[in-house]
């Protein structure tokens, strides 16, 4: 099973290899990883999507709070929580399509951001599903292009830091 | 006033309680050496880096305060990795300070820079780069904090050049603040209370009690839980020395090469009090088949340790010692305590018989070779057991863990997690720098011994009057030995008979070497051996090379399928 992980660590060097080094070295994937400083620039934030059966999960949940670097792990799975990706789409265009992918883009609030004679390039901010949705459908007018961040997410209920 | 980071450094260390030093110089940390010139503090000069760390090692598994080690940067640094693991395995507190080349050169593939920090992060409880003078001082107290608290384990702290030489006033920190690092002590007392009702209700217990005993200071606690509630006991090979060896209730060492009393009671229980233990795999055999009957109590301090190989059925997460406690407390009034008993009568009874039925046990024809549990006996029959042992890796590590009783914690030093070779006697050095009054035996293989054999030289300048007992096979016996069981005693490079004479190498460095050949002739070297004072001795016993260590549970197999003698 799938889990979306939040990590606040120190924000001191070194600190992502720690984290990167324990999900290496006891064998843990990770399918995505983001970084960025909190409003507390001495502490910094990871949200890692990571997959594996209960007992898997409770070792990473365990061993990340092991590390000294480690202030708090939370796991998002099993309650209500919003999870963003964002993503760049650079899709071929010509004359005939365009209106087509523009009405894709309004369809999705997404937002062209580029422009050139022969393609379009599109950022769209959702969960995993909504950008997949928008891939399938520009797929057929042939993405030049396409990179994603990986997952951030804040649980509903209000929480500190 | 402003003081050098050297300067620093060292009085940060004497406000930390530290009395004694391994280390060996170099390029990146003369500053600091050059402040060691006026011997602020016992500095013990080693022959090659490894043996600092095993020293330092063997220095805290004989006190239980943190060893303290000095290198320089670069191969010094790289040098120390196999001790940081080792101790890193066994949970040992340690603080290790490695020189780095200045600030302004690291990264530039200078001469002697190595990422120790990089290469460390995954064999250390933790580690820092001091890239500021003025972070010394915390980094100092820091690193003595997480190496000594919680679950223990070695630290490692570089210090640039630059900073060395760099001038600032300073102010050592009072108190520590970590925000991500809180080890808990206090056990739930509604898991404890749990706990001990499904003890009291269980009428097949054993407790089966790790190296965690030790750590925690907790083998009074364990005697008086263990004593008062008649329950069995098996330790592991880290635990041993945390529960008194010669008691009734001990039923010796469990796991793969444990007593057959041991493994029998732990497939057969139905409460197993699994204290400061980690279910590593030498002793659980195949994990599977584990335990099978029984419900599982696990004490640990490391959640990680908790459910990592065997799901338990009531953990609790807090220091051993303080969970023991509260568990004695717990212990039932006379007559409920003698209705468990009572309960329990049947099964003290099957587990004596096992170990009747199956003692360990060997053969000394007296005109034969030299057996090598023979050694291990005769030994203790001259110590009377009052001996700090330490081991090398392999044969020679399980006849010591097996023949020898280790009545106190602290007294029995083995490699136990990382099964480092080259271990043991290093370690024996420490804990002679450690307990100058202690009589030290390093029970050693003659390949392990001559994994860090150049440590001779240290224990002659240091007039350290440990007994090296070398169980001389002229094979990596361990190996060996599996070759004869698992690999059609295709006997693949495993003899290293080509080796020094021990007797005259000891004499080259300046020690006193004895040799027995005759089973005869053991008792007596051994006599020799502890009357030297001030002189360490090797005691070369020219032993059977075929001789095997049984119990033996194959790898891969659950722990009742053992090889027995």
């Amino acid at each position: 099973m799938r889990h979306t992980i939040s990590v606040l660590v120190s924000n001191e060097f070194g600190v992502l290899s720690r984290i990167a080094g324990l999900f290496s070295g006891r064998g843990f994937n990770i399918e995505s990883l983001t970084v960025a400083e909190t409003l507390d620039a001495a502490v910094s934030r990871m949200t890692i999507v990571t997959r594996g059966d209960d007992k898997v999960v409770e070792q990473i949940n365990k061993q990340l709070n092991k590390l000294i670097s480690v202030i708090k792990v939370h796991d998002f799975t099993g309650e209500a929580h919003i999870q963003r990706e964002l993503a760049l789409i650079k899709v071929s265009s010509n004359q005939e399509n365009r209106a087509e992918i523009l009405s894709i883009v309004d369809i999705f609030r997404a937002k062209v951001v580029d422009v050139s004679p022969r393609s379009y390039t599109i950022e769209i901010t959702g969960d995993e599903e909504k950008i997949r949705a928008i891939t399938e459908l520009l797929r057929p007018f042939g993405i030049k292009e396409f990179v994603s961040t990986g997952r951030i997410a804040m649980a509903r209920t209000p929480k500190q830091r | 006033m402003k003081k050098t980071g050297a300067q620093t450094f060292i009085e940060c260390l004497i406000k930390e309680g530290v009395d004694t030093v391994f280390g060996f110089p170099g390029g990146a940390v003369l500053p600091i050496y050059d402040v060691l010139y006026d011997e602020p503090l016992r500095h013990i000069l080693v022959r090659h880096e490894q043996g600092a760390v095993h020293m330092a090692d063997g220095y805290a598994r004989a006190t239980g305060r943190p060893g303290v080690v000095i290198v320089t940067s670069g191969p010094g640094a790289t040098n120390t990795v196999t001790g940081i693991a080792t101790a890193y395995m066994d949970s040992i507190p340690m603080v290790v300070f490695t020189g780095q080349v200045p600030t302004a050169l690291i990264g530039n593939d200078a001469f002697q820079e190595a990422d120790i920090v990089g290469i460390t992060r995954p064999c250390t409880k933790h580690n820092y780069l001091v890239k500021d003078l003025k972070d010394l001082p915390r980094i100092i107290k820091e690193a003595f904090y997480i190496a000594t608290t919680g679950r223990p384990g070695p630290v490692l702290v570089d210090i640039p050049k630059d900073i060395q030489m760099a001038s600032a006033e300073y102010k050592y920190p009072e108190r520590v603040h970590l925000e991500g690092y809180n080890p808990t002590y206090k056990g739930h007392s509604g898991q404890v209370k749990k706990a001990m009702d499904f003890i009291l209700s269980s009428k097949r217990p054993v407790i089966y009690a790790g190296g965690g005993i030790i750590l925690s200071g907790a083998a009074n606690e364990l005697k008086t839980f263990a004593t008062r509630l008649g329950l069995p006991v098996t330790n592991t090979l880290m635990g041993l020395g945390g529960f008194p060896g010669t008691s009734p209730q001990f039923m010796g060492m469990l796991g793969m090469h444990g007593t057959f009393a041991a493994n029998m009671a732990v497939m057969n229980t139905d409460c197993l009090i699994a204290v400061g233990a980690r279910f590593d795999d030498r002793v659980t055999g195949k994990l599977d088949e584990f335990a099978p009957y029984a419900g599982i109590v696990h004490i640990d301090i490391d959640p990680t340790s908790i459910s990592k190989n065997i799901m338990v059925d009531i953990p609790i997460v807090g220091d051993v010692k303080d969970v023991l406690k509260e568990m004695c407390e717990l212990i039932p009034p006379t007559k409920a305590l003698n209705a468990f008993k009572k309960g329990t009568g049947d099964w003290l009874k099957q587990v004596d018989e096992w170990g009747a039925s199956h003692k360990l046990s060997y053969k000394q024809e007296a005109k034969g070779k030299i057996k090598p549990q023979f050694v291990i006996e005769k030994l203790y029959e001259a110590t009377k057991g009052k001996a700090i042992v330490t081991t090398e890796v392999g044969q020679n590590q399980m006849w010591a863990a097996q023949f020898f009783k280790y009545d106190r914690p602290r007294t029995f030093i083995t490699s136990g997690g990382l099964g480092t070779m080259g271990f043991g006697f290093p370690a024996a050095i420490g804990a002679q720098v450690a307990c100058p009054n202690a009589t030290v035996i390093g029970i050693a293989g003659d390949g392990s011994l001559q994994m860090n054999i150049q440590e001779l030289a240290t224990a002659v300048q240091y007039k350290l009057p440990i007994k090296i007992a070398i169980l001389n096979n002229q094979v990596l016996g361990m190996v060996r030995q599996w070759q004869e069981f698992f690999y059609d005693k295709r006997y693949s490079h495993t003899c290293v008979s080509v080796a020094p004479d021990f007797v005259k190498l000891a004499e080259a460095y300046g020690a006193i070497g004895l040799r027995a050949t005759k089973p005869d002739e053991v008792a007596l070297v051994i006599k020799q051996a502890l009357a030297v004072k001030d002189t360490p001795v090797i005691m070369d016993f020219k032993v059977d090379p075929f001789e095997d260590v049984y119990p033996m549970v194959p790898s891969g197999e659950p722990l009742n399928k053992m090889l027995l003698v």
